[in-house]
């Protein structure tokens, strides 16, 4: 199953190669992961997505926060929260699928950012099933190029993570 | 306040720790600190022949003291060199402080001379590490390490110090702290109440139990603790090969080691278990075997101090995270109260029945049956030389051992009573452990019989230490069971390769040792007969100041039994010699 992992720990130069070091040695996969420092510098958040059954996400998890920069982590998935992933897409647009693209675009809420005679850049945010989806439904070969951010997220509610 | 260079700092910092030795290798990264050493520093510095061996010898003075082990090493090869000794030391959860040498930080990331990521090298096998970015920041990093080095699951320590941070002529003001405080580093100080009554009751209600205890006790300090819940409950106790002398090897209640190799009364014991208390264990694949087929019948209680040694391979029922010692005393409390009300808890009928069922396996294939092993009454059977052993030191000495056939058979016949004395590398199997551990181990109990318990082909991995025990006067003896061969490979070979010894034999390349090491100054002995060999072991037990190295000639074809059937076997199922097995 599906997991989002949000870690909060020490904003410490190599703290993020023992985060991602731990999912290698260990035979943990990674399937997006996104750090920066928080409102606090001398914290970061880390959100990782992750698949496995229980007992490795047990592990996971555990083996995580025995990581001594590790101050704190929850794993979203496991109570009500919003998830968003941005994404930036460089798409061809010439002649009438510019238009095409256009209505695309705003029917997933999306935004031309960059505007050039051959191509638009769109940004697009949501969950990441969402960014699946307008990708699905742009036209095959159109895609020039794409960036996602990974996962970020938070629980819904007064639930928070900090110190 | 008083101002240091970073050299100095390091030097005045290992003396406030209480260090007893640095055990190390210069080399020019670290020159400014070994200047500090050389000028002012009362901890003794230890020169070994090979960084591996610093790191060895660091380890098993840990492991014998209980204290944590320094090492000192250069950049680049000092510090790769120290790799190993590393995660021996990591995969067996001992405390240990390494400062290793780094280029200038300038040059870091340039491919600089003698320049190695060691953070990135050793990151998977330490607990913590530090790279020292401010020369200020040296004490509260120093002391940072070795409290995170020594509390909660110990584990080795890296501190990376760049040249430059060490500079004799940059003086900066020193503080040593007086505590540590670190909001993400917190371990666990008492377990869980409601889960420790839970256990107890479970223990109460148990009619098959074993205790299954492991290194954890020892590093944990909770020998006492469970001995006594051993004797309150008169239940079984085996121990696996980093628990041995947690509980005395010569108790009647002890079954001896369990796993792979062990005794044969153990393994059935946890195989019809139905209740098996875990202390400080982690039911590695060297002792469950196939896990799915592990103890079917067992409820577990699983106690340690680390989290994720918990339901890691095998499901516990009862999970209780916290320090062994205290859990294990609340426990006793609990089992105490809860028998005040029920008298007739454990059921002594059942209990009965267990241990002669017990009995019966013990008569049967037990270790000290008197088939486990057939002796010519001519030529020398490993057994024998660790049983001489056992006899010229009383069962009081500390036994270091390298890896291999003849560490499987100290293992099983060396009964140890105490904690600490048993100094092996179990978790990854270092050869070449044993040398330089000896060596450690001396200098922390320069009074006490210090054996090594080695191989013709382990010995050689590390033999020029002999030269380390020459300068600091360690007088170790080394007792090589020669088979010459790697008796381990060929065992495996033997059973599972149709006997084809692919590259486990030196042919003829064998050094004369006895010329050998008398070429380093110590003594030489080689024994072919049995009816030499207790005479020639209480000789070297004898001679108190010198290193001894005596050259076994042992059965070269012999080999360690019990073993487990793999694949696909569960714990019951073992060879129990060459030609049987039990299912
Ligand atoms: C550094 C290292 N390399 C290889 C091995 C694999 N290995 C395990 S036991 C063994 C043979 C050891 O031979 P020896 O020291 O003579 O002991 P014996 O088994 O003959 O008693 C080998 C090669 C190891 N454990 N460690
Ligand atoms: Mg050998």
């Amino acid at each position: 199953m599906r997991r989002i992992i949000s870690i909060l720990m020490e904003n410490e130069p190599g703290a993020l190669s023992r985060v991602v070091g731990l999912f290698s040695q260990r035979g943990y996969n990674i399937d997006t992961l996104n750090v920066a420092a928080t409102e606090d510098p001398t914290l970061s958040r880390l959100t990782v997505t992750t698949k496995g059954d229980d007992r490795v996400i047990e592990q996971i998890t555990k083996q995580l926060n025995k990581l001594v920069d590790v101050v704190k982590l929850v794993d979203l998935s496991e109570g009500a929260h919003v998830e968003r992933d941005l994404m930036l897409v460089k798409v061809r647009a010439e002649g009438e699928v510019r238009d095409e693209i256009r209505r695309v675009t705003e029917i997933f809420r999306g935004q031309i950012v960059d505007v050039g005679p051959q191509v638009f850049t769109i940004q697009l945010t949501g969950a990441a099933e969402k960014l699946d989806a307008f990708i699905a439904a742009l036209e095959e070969g159109a895609i020039l190029e794409v960036v996602r951010s990974g996962v970020v997220g938070i629980s819904r509610g007064d639930k928070v993570l900090r110190l | 306040m008083e101002m240091l260079s970073g050299g100095e700092m390091i030097a005045r910092a290992i003396e406030l720790e209480n260090v007893e030795y640095i055990f190390g290798y210069p080399g020019g990264a670290v020159l400014h600190i070994y200047d500090a050493l050389f000028k002012n520093c009362k901890v003794p510095h230890v020169l070994v022949r090979h960084e591996q061996a610093a790191t060895h010898a660091a380890d098993a003075y840990a492991r014998a003291t209980g204290k944590p082990g320094v090492v000192l090493v250069t950049s680049g090869p000092g510090a790769t060199n120290a790799v190993t000794g590393i995660a021996t030391a990591y995969m067996d959860s001992i405390p240990m402080v390494i400062f290793s040498g780094q280029v200038q930080s300038h040059l870091i990331g340039e491919d600089a001379f003698q320049e190695t990521d060691m953070l990135g090298i050793s990151r998977p096998v330490v607990k913590h590490s530090f790279q020292v970015r401010h020369t200020e920041e040296l004490p509260g990093i120093i002391k940072k390490a070795f409290h995170i080095a020594t509390t909660g699951r110990p584990g080795p320590v890296v501190i990376d110090i760049p040249k430059d941070k060490t500079k004799p002529e940059e003086k900066f003001p020193f503080k040593y702290p007086d505590s540590v405080s670190m909001r993400s580093y917190s371990p666990i100080q008492r377990g869980h109440a409601g889960q420790i009554k839970k256990a107890a009751k479970l223990l109460l209600g148990a009619k098959r139990p074993v205790i299954y205890s492991g290194g954890g006790v020892i590093l944990g300090g909770a020998s006492d603790q469970l001995t006594h819940l051993a004797k309150e409950l008169r239940f079984p106790v085996t121990n696996t090969l980093m628990g041995l002398g947690a509980y005395p090897g010569s108790d009647d209640q002890f079954l001896g080691m369990l796993g792979m190799h062990g005794f044969y009364e153990a393994n059935m014991a946890m195989h019809h278990a139905d209740v098996i208390l875990a202390v400080g264990a982690r039911f590695d694949d060297r002792v469950t075997n196939t896990v799915s087929k592990f103890c079917p019948g067992a409820k577990i209680i699983h106690i340690d101090i680390d989290p994720t040694s918990i339901s890691k391979t095998v499901n516990a029922d009862v999970p209780i995270v916290g320090p062994v010692q205290t859990v294990l005393e609340d426990m006793l409390v609990q089992i105490k109260q809860l028998r005040k009300k029920d008298a007739s808890l454990p059921d002594a009928g059942a209990l009965e029945r267990w241990w002669r069922q017990i009995n019966e396996w013990r008569d049967k294939h037990g270790l000290w049956t008197a088939d486990r092993f057939v002796s010519d009454g001519e030529h020398i059977m490993p057994q024998q030389v660790i049983q001489s052993l056992y006899k010229a030191t009383g069962g009081d000495a500390y036994i270091t051992s390298d890896v291999g056939q003849h560490q499987m058979f100290a293992a099983q016949y060396y009964k140890f009573d105490k904690p600490h004395r048993w100094i092996n590398s179990g978790g990854l199997g270092t050869m070449g452990f044993g040398l330089p551990a000896a060596i450690g181990v001396k200098l922390a109990f320069p009074d006490a019989d210090v054996a090594c318990v080695t191989g013709e082909g382990s010995i050689q991995m590390n033999i020029q230490e002999l030269s380390t025990c020459t300068q600091y006067n360690t007088p170790v003896k080394i007792i090589n069971l020669r088979n010459n061969y790697l008796g381990m490979v060929k065992q495996w070979q033997d059973m599972q390769y149709e006997g084809r010894h692919a590259m486990s034999t030196y042919e003829d390349s064998l050094p004369d040792f006895v010329k050998l090491v008398e070429a380093y100054g110590h003594v030489g002995m080689q024994v072919k007969n049995l009816a030499d060999l207790d005479g020639a072991m209480k000789e070297a037990f004898a001679l108190k100041d010198r290193v001894v190295f005596m050259d076994i000639f042992i059965d070269p074809t012999e080999h360690v039994y019990p073993m487990h059937v793999a694949p696909n076997g569960s714990m019951k199922d073992m060879w129990i010699n060459k030609h049987e097995r039990t299912s």
